[in-house]
């Protein structure tokens, strides 16, 4: 089975910090809400994808850590694995206040394409054009033994020549995000 | 009508988060879906909540969207003609 000396590349976001393969990237003043610093990071990379802005905070998340791993790498027959305790529960909150008045009845329908936790595996599949097996799992903590395993059985059947996974996870300012390339 | 286009602009510009776009770059005649702004059917579900919420106005036929949401301008006078609030 694949163990954490198979990893071929990382990537951790948390606490204001982005760093690939133990090294700082980039980072942000610490005070500033999530919502600046996922813009100013996504600035950082200066490209164009204005669709990055319409996107929920677990999307974001999960679309900057992708970004980040895979510069200069080959997507070709990447799979996609990832995990998260709250999925999309920040955003199903958001969605749930905007129609819970029925005098004030307005549901957003750009936050509720988002009430689904592999909305985010969706943003990244697209961004960058994988066909791929791709799986999203709900779990108190990381499973590091069924994710590497999962991806192990993906390379092993030929399902996909590399696999990215890991960990995304937004509730209510809090983040944290870790992905690696098998 | 000229206000009512400009204040159409900066909506459309907060709920759809366009970022890094201003009022100044959305022409009234632009084509809001397509080649112009590019929004995609997300958005135009937004614009009719926004027409619902702001102004009153509840779509309930989807083929006269095509024709209203062609530009601020085509907005801006099917607004002016229809508003209750």
């Amino acid at each position: 089975m694949l163990e954490k000396t198979n990893i071929q590349k990382s990537c951790i976001i948390e606490q204001h910090r982005i760093v690939v393969d133990d090294k700082l990237i980039w980072s942000s003043e610490p005070e500033v809400s999530f919502s600046n610093f996922s813009k100013e990071a996504f600035h950082h990379l200066d490209i164009d994808y204005p669709k990055f802005y319409k996107m929920d905070a677990l999307s974001k998340l999960a679309f900057l850590a992708a970004e980040y791993i895979l510069q200069g790498e080959d997507t070709g027959e990447l799979a996609l694995v990832l995990t998260s305790k709250s999925g999309s529960l920040d955003t199903d909150l958001k969605h749930q206040q905007s129609i819970r008045d029925s005098e004030y009845f307005y549901p957003r329908p750009a936050t509720f394409v988002y009430t689904l936790p592999n909305i985010c595996a969706g943003e990244i599949c697209i961004r960058h054009g994988l066909q791929t097996e791709n799986a999203f799992f709900i779990a108190e903590e990381f499973p590091e033994k069924t994710i590497f395993a999962y991806a192990d059985y993906l390379l092993q059947s030929n399902k996909a020549k590399r696999v990215l996974c890991g960990w995304v996870e937004y509730f209510q300012e809090k983040y944290r995000a870790f992905l690696y390339i098998f | 009508m000229t206000a009512l286009k400009e204040e159409l602009k900066r909506q459309i510009i907060d709920v759809l988060n366009l970022e890094d776009i201003t009022p100044a770059d959305i022409q009234d005649e632009e084509a809001l879906f397509g080649e112009g702004l590019g929004l995609d059917s997300i958005d135009a579900l937004e614009l009719i909540v926004l027409m619902d919420k702001v102004y009153g106005i509840k779509l309930s036929d989807p083929k006269k969207g095509r024709d209203i949401f062609q530009s601020v301008q085509t907005m801006a006078t099917y607004i002016s003609e229809n508003r209750t609030k």
